[in-house]
This record gives C-alpha cells, sequence and structure tokens, in this order.
C-alpha cells in the first residue's frame, strides 16, 4: 500500500498542460522535419517550413504553439495498490488543469453547457479517463486536444462482412472529408472493435502513441504503413493546399467485439499532437 | 512574385487577386467567431449597428490565447472558417471584403464572394506563434464577456496568407488537391 497526494497530481498535470502546448514530444518534431525533406510540392514545403519555425518560435518566446490550447484531455493509470489522499482525485485534476490554462497563458476553450456556451473561464472541466492498473504507480498523460481537428473525427458501425475493405474506406472518407479543415498535415488515430464508446477511445489512445511506432499484430501493422500511403496518396497537402504529405502518421488500436459488429474511430489530430506524460 | 496587400482592400486589388496568388496582408482587420457572429447577425436582426464599420472591411477568424505582460497578443492562428459560413453571405453583401480563416467555404459563401467581389484568404493552420508576430497592435472593441471570442480590432504588418477564393469563385482547395492526387486504380 502506498499513499499519493492528490496535490502532487494537480502540480504535475498543471506542469503538463503548459509544457505540451509549447513544445511537441521529440517524435512529432522528428516526424515534421522528416516530412519538409520528402514534401514535392513548393507550396506544401514552405508550409513544413513555416510550422517548423513556428515550433521554434513557440519553444523560444513561450507563445502556445497552436492558439487553440485545447480541450484537456487526461488519462490516468492508478495502480490499485495506491492510496489517493488529501482531496477528491478528479477535484485534483481540475485543479492542475486550472493552474497550468490560467497560470501558463493558455487559452480558456471551455463552455459549461453544450447548448448554452457560457464559457467556463479556466479550462475546466478536463475529459478524465481512468483506469485502475496493476502496482503501486500513477501514470499521467495529458493530451491538450485541439478541436479543429476534433470537429473532423468519425465514427462507423460498419457490418462484419466489411471486414478490412470497410475499414480503409472509413478512414479514408474522413480524412477526405477532413480537407484542409484539420490543418494537415495530419496524425491519424484509429481504433476498431470494442463498442460504440471504446471504439472513439480506441482512437484517442492512438493518437498518444509515438509517430512511427507500429502495432505488434502484423496485419495491423501492414494497415497502418498502407492507410499512411494510400492518405498521402489523396495529394491534400500541408494545409490542404496540395502536396505529397498529407499524414505523418496512422496508429490503429485494436480490442474485442460483438459477433454482429466491427465499430470503426477514426480521430483526426492536425501536426500539434500534444501529449506530455510522467509517473509518480 | 509576392504581392503586398493593404487592408481595408480596394476593389481593384480584390479584383486583381487570384486564387493561388500568395500576399502579405498589412492594416487593419478585426477578430470575429462563432460567438461574435451569432451576436452581429443578431444585431443587424433588431436594426442596431455592427460594433465596426462593415463596408470594405475584413475580418479574421481567430480567438487568441492570452498575452504574456508587454507583448501585444497571444497565439493567433486561424480556426475554421466554414462555422461561421451561416452568418457570411449577409455580413458581404453588407460590404465584408476580406475574410482570414482556413478550411472550405460553402457553396453560398463563394456565390456571395463572387457577387460582392470579396476575397477569401487562408492563414497557415497550426502556425499561431509565427502569425502572432505581425499582428502589432490588438484592442478589444465590443463583447469583451466573450474573452477569446471578443471583437478585436488589430494592426497587422506583413501576415502571409494565401488567396483561397478569389472574385471569380476560384476555389483553391478544389485545384490544388488534383495535382498531387495519385489513383488507384
Amino acid at each position: 500500500m502506498r499513499t499519493v497526494q492528490v496535490s502532487e497530481i494537480s502540480d504535475k498535470i498543471k506542469e503538463m498542460c503548459v509544457r505540451a502546448n509549447h513544445y511537441l514530444a521529440a517524435d512529432m518534431e522528428q516526424a515534421l522535419r522528416q516530412s519538409a525533406k520528402e514534401e514535392q510540392s513548393p507550396l506544401g514545403r514552405q508550409i513544413l517550413e513555416q510550422l517548423q519555425e513556428n515550433l521554434r518560435i513557440a519553444g523560444e518566446d513561450q507563445i502556445p504553439i497552436c492558439q487553440d490550447t485545447g480541450m484537456a484531455v487526461v488519462f490516468l493509470e492508478i495502480g490499485q495498490e495506491v492510496q489517493l489522499i488529501g482531496g477528491y482525485l478528479e477535484d485534483a485534476v481540475n485543479e492542475g488543469v486550472r493552474r497550468g490554462y490560467t497560470e501558463g497563458y493558455l487559452r480558456k476553450s471551455v463552455v459549461k453547457d453544450p447548448i448554452l456556451r457560457e464559457n467556463t473561464k479556466d479550462n475546466t472541466p478536463a475529459v478524465i479517463h481512468t483506469r485502475i492498473v496493476k502496482g503501486d504507480k500513477v501514470r499521467i498523460l495529458v493530451a491538450p486536444k485541439g478541436f479543429g481537428s476534433e470537429n473532423m473525427s468519425r465514427i462507423f458501425m460498419l457490418k462484419p462482412a466489411e471486414g478490412l475493405d470497410g475499414v480503409r474506406e472509413a478512414v479514408l472518407t474522413a480524412v477526405r472529408d477532413a480537407g484542409p479543415n484539420a490543418c494537415p498535415p495530419f496524425v491519424v488515430g484509429v481504433g476498431i472493435g470494442g463498442d460504440f464508446e471504446k471504439c472513439a477511445l480506441l482512437a484517442k489512445q492512438a493518437l498518444t502513441r509515438e509517430a512511427g511506432s507500429h502495432s505488434e499484430i502484423p496485419y495491423v501493422k501492414e494497415l497502418e504503413e498502407e492507410l499512411l500511403t494510400k492518405i498521402n496518396h489523396l495529394g491534400i497537402g500541408p494545409g490542404g493546399l496540395g502536396g505529397t504529405v498529407t499524414a505523418l502518421a496512422v496508429n490503429v488500436n485494436t480490442y474485442p467485439t460483438h459477433i454482429a459488429g466491427l465499430p470503426v474511430a477514426v480521430n483526426m489530430c492536425c501536426h500539434v499532437n500534444r501529449h506530455a506524460e510522467c509517473t509518480i | 512574385m509576392n504581392r503586398n496587400i493593404q487592408l481595408p482592400i480596394t476593389e481593384e486589388d480584390a479584383l486583381s487577386l487570384n486564387a493561388g496568388d500568395y500576399v502579405y496582408l498589412s492594416g487593419i482587420i478585426y477578430t470575429a467567431r462563432d460567438a461574435a457572429h451569432a451576436r452581429m447577425s443578431e444585431a443587424l436582426d433588431q436594426g442596431q449597428e455592427l460594433p465596426f464599420e462593415i463596408k470594405g472591411s475584413a475580418v479574421y477568424y481567430m480567438g487568441p490565447s492570452p498575452a504574456r505582460e508587454g507583448r501585444v497578443i497571444g497565439s493567433a492562428g486561424p480556426t475554421t472558417a466554414s462555422r461561421m459560413d451561416k452568418y457570411t453571405p449577409r455580413l458581404l453583401d453588407k460590404g465584408l471584403k476580406a475574410m482570414v480563416g482556413k478550411g472550405r467555404r460553402s457553396q453560398a459563401v463563394i456565390d456571395a464572394v463572387v457577387r460582392d467581389h470579396a476575397v477569401y484568404f487562408a492563414a497557415v493552420g497550426g502556425a499561431g506563434a509565427l502569425l502572432s508576430k505581425c499582428i502589432t497592435k490588438a484592442e478589444v472593441i465590443a463583447y469583451d464577456d466573450l474573452g477569446t471570442e471578443a471583437i478585436r480590432r488589430l494592426e497587422i504588418r506583413d501576415f502571409p496568407a494565401i488567396v483561397v477564393i478569389d472574385t471569380k469563385g476560384n476555389n483553391l482547395y478544389d485545384i490544388a488537391a488534383e495535382k498531387y492526387c495519385v489513383s488507384e486504380e
């Protein structure tokens, strides 16, 4: 049995909200750098170079990479031997987000009610996903999600008979429909299986995987590579202004599903694929 | 050849621009996104004045992150323009002349751009820190309670943008992908 003060969770989340919005993880920076070398369109290359320049300015001058500093999505993995003390976990998470977004000069982009739409003024509440896992650690992953790309995300409840062809078609449809709106180059998270909401969660988790990493399941790895190629063949390009680099990575996560179902979720993300993590 | 375009944009400049032109915008532009557009639409319904002179004006679909002390503005890249499509034809008919944003526009907006000789520019989505450097002055002029969605009057200098929809109705998003699209057959 190990005790963890929830205030420590708040502190870490505050720090990660700010960090994730000013610096991309190394795998994303590398993917962007590589794409600028591969892009065949002169305008596309110029845009990719501007995006890299933007990252440099963001870090050096402490300006958020994108003005949409996102809705805070927080993944928690709590070891079942941990006892959380000093307050209620979800309050502590939101306190971390509140402080990060207020003290870190991040944008307050959350409204209290989806129809009445009054701004909550502190970017809370976060979207929180909590799992109890083995062990005595607390793992926290903060993934601020911008809505330019989120708005272009889709779920398709396919028939099992549609199979892999159906999955491919669903992903390409979502990407085609997203086009310039989700700020290409994209990172595409795909979830296959589960039920309606599990599928979407798989897709969001897929976005947090390292760019360039692949599934351990051979056919899924093949699918990831194939989808990346097919997406780049669409010609949408950086900023949607035409080019050979439309996506930097496609990550696919799978899960068991019902005999009557083949749920497929496509969580679109732009190149500002933000995540920061730590373990307490 | 990259052109310098002054805002408010003149009729002559608007007519001379073509989809695909890379320009540097300087001058005055007003920020407005979803909530501000809804309020402006309601103001027009009520026969009230708009918060700024709409005739000849330019609008930037943008909600900034907060500015640190001593800075003009925070991160300031474009938001998805199609969310404002519902309100746009009416504003164009009232004299709105230039729009800066990103993403596709509806046919109704394109039709209004053509009939009103307006221009739709795209700024690079995701380049909020870089674009903030092109803003030399920013002040809230209306709807302060909307925070990031308030209407701000901006002075911009050498702000890079690309003509996406010109006064003839040409749409860069339609044309651009064709060149790099690889057929799967």
